[in-house]
């Protein structure tokens, strides 16, 4: 399989904290990998690595073979690497329907022009009005996105993830706050995005995990310490002890 | 709302918000040039004034851009402008675009160092560059006349045919007129792709930049055409007045139309417009009635602007704009 990204001994450390510890791991064309491990791992500071969020103090990424480590933001955007957000990061006054098509504009190279219509070019309508009805958005396509509920902001994230035709889509807890009706939703989004693009996603919600994941990747105190099959994850020792065994504690504790 | 799977796109003809804008400034103007005809001077300084604060809007409005030092835009054209007039080139069509390409240039520098930094930075440094201007204006007396001001810009028949007459008349007209187009313009613009992402990168920087887009190079941008508006502005001001002095590059007009902006409704053309209008008039008729106690009126005037409507006099507008639309769509 075409390999897509590559992190190579990323490390990175704030002080005295190390947040990632020669983290090195691949993405190939259709990979679907959930990166799991207990909370503080530092799952959310390897995917603001990833995305130039964060510059790690060693190791490098690369894109299908090109050295992406010094690259901006919005470089590796169109590169096509392209993540979503825990808590949500829309552009709060606009509409739904803006905020998609924001999206698709930048992704066509179109949001240069001064004069021309936005968000209702015929185009660009046809497109955000597909995307928002994939994920039973269709109707709140004019509400300002302030207005929404919170459920609903979060599908507005792989909205604009979607937009934005991603070669390697990072999804950070994309059920999380999503009402239980919903929640199907975006799995099914998920399971229709195109087959050769690779998708890793951080969540807690096993049940999840074990329907999306072909491979998973689990981090405990920034160290990745096991990858291999969703089947295997909870055979393995040291993963029973990081991370399902802050889920015994907690219940033990409660 | 309609529950449709389709939604209907927003109600209205494509060249509506264009339309209206120009109907309302040529009401408007129709009634300053009929009602008012001994006030066309003051009216004139007005429509200069209130480029002055479309420019501002378009960085500050549009893009979350804060700034306490835009009126160097304005007064660096009006000199621009003004030195051009006096050196011989008196065509005031010429001198409005040598206003404007002052303006824009000077929009590019400043934009260029101010919205490298954000928030309190940012605010600071673009006092700095306003007051770098001022400073400079003041010193190179030899070419701008000082604390004196310029004077002696006697500017020709506008299209050969209308020449500048004591009563303003001509000055308002071609006043308006600029107005008229600036506006049209703008409303486009703001509506256009580039338009809309500035809006999106005021609301979120991060997000824009995680949907791909490099945000330094669109602000500085942006800059440079609110400095266009801003410069178109300050040769009207220069054409129409004859003098250029050193309050139009003042702390003091950076200030005043921040204050008329927030009072209008930053984010909206209309909200501009209105805020530099009615700031202007109560500041006229206040200062001609009452000439020892009316700053303390518009001070009490903003205050409960501010309590009452913090979000500008159009925002309740719109509010109820959109309100009625959506009834309209049920």
């Amino acid at each position: 399989m075409t390999e897509l990204f590559k992190a190579r001994n990323i490390s990175l450390a704030f002080g005295g904290l190390r947040v990632a510890q020669d983290v090195s791991f691949k993405l190939a064309a259709g990979d679907r990998v959930a990166l799991i491990g207990p909370n503080g791992a530092g799952k959310t500071t390897l995917v603001n690595l990833m995305t130039g969020d964060l510059a790690p103090g060693n190791g490098r990424f690369t894109m299908a073979g090109d050295d992406i480590t010094g690259f901006s933001i919005a470089e590796r955007v169109r590169r096509g690497l392209v993540r979503t957000f825990q808590t949500t990061r829309l552009f709060q006054t606009l509409t739904v329907a803006d905020n998609v098509a924001l999206a698709i504009m930048q992704r066509r190279r179109i949001t240069r022009r001064v004069f021309s219509a936005a968000t209702e070019r015929p185009d660009v309508r046809a497109e955000w009005l597909e995307i928002l009805a994939l994920l039973g958005l269709d109707r709140l396509a004019y509400r300002q996105v302030v207005e929404l509920a919170y459920g609903q902001q979060r599908l507005i994230e792989l909205a604009i993830g979607l937009a934005l035709h991603p070669k390697v889509l990072l999804l950070d807890e994309p059920a999380a706050g999503v009402p239980h009706d919903e929640a199907p939703k975006i799995l099914e989004a998920i399971d229709r995005l195109p087959p050769d693009i690779a998708v890793l996603m951080i969540e807690h919600d096993m049940d999840l995990v074990f329907k999306f994941a072909k491979r998973v990747l689990v981090l405990a105190a920034g160290r990745l310490i096991f990858e291999g099959a969703p089947s295997d994850v909870t055979a393995d020792h040291e993963v029973r002890r990081a991370y399902l065994g802050s889920y015994a504690d907690a219940r033990s504790a409660s | 709302m309609s529950d449709s799977a389709t939604p209907a796109p927003p109600r209205g003809l494509p060249m509506i918000p264009e339309a209206s804008g120009a109907l309302a400034i040529i009401g408007l103007g129709a009634i300053g040039y009929f009602l008012f005809p001994d006030d066309l001077a003051f009216l004139t300084r007005l429509i200069g004034i209130t480029l002055l604060v479309l420019s501002l809007d378009l960085v500050t409005g549009y893009c979350g851009v804060a700034t306490l030092g835009h009126a160097a835009q304005f007064g660096v054209a009006a000199y621009a402008a003004g030195i051009a007039c006096v050196r011989g080139v008196t065509d005031p069509i010429a001198l409005l675009g040598v206003g404007l390409v002052a303006g824009t240039m000077m929009g590019l520098i400043s934009g260029a160092l101010i919205t490298r930094f954000r928030g309190l930075p940012q605010l600071v440094l673009s006092i700095a560059v306003g007051q770098l201007v001022a400073a400079l204006a003041n010193k190179l007396s030899w070419l701008t006349g000082g604390s004196d001001g310029l004077s002696g810009i006697t500017p020709g028949k506008v299209f050969g045919l209308y020449g500048f007459d004591m009563y303003s008349r001509t000055a308002f007209l071609f006043s308006l007129g600029v107005l008229l187009i600036v506006f049209v313009v703008l409303s486009r613009f703001v509506r256009s792709p580039f338009g809309l992402m500035c809006r999106g990168i005021k609301d979120d920087d991060l997000r824009a930049r995680m949907i791909g887009v490099s945000i330094y190079p669109r602000l500085v941008v942006m800059y440079g055409v609110s400095g266009a508006v801003a410069g178109l502005g300050g040769a009207l001001t220069a054409i129409s007045t004859g003098v250029v002095g050193l309050d139009s590059v003042s702390f003091e007009r950076s200030a005043e139309v921040l204050v008329m902006l927030v009072l209008g409704g930053a984010g909206h053309l209309w909200g501009a417009l209105a805020g530099a209008l009615i700031f202007q008039i109560f500041e006229h008729i206040v200062a001609a009635a009452n000439p020892f106690h009316w700053m303390m009126l518009v001070g009490l005037l903003l205050i409960g602007i501010v309590v009452f409507a913090p979000r500008g006099l159009i925002a309740p507008v719109m509010a109820l704009a959109t309100r009625l639309a959506r009834k309209g769509d049920a």
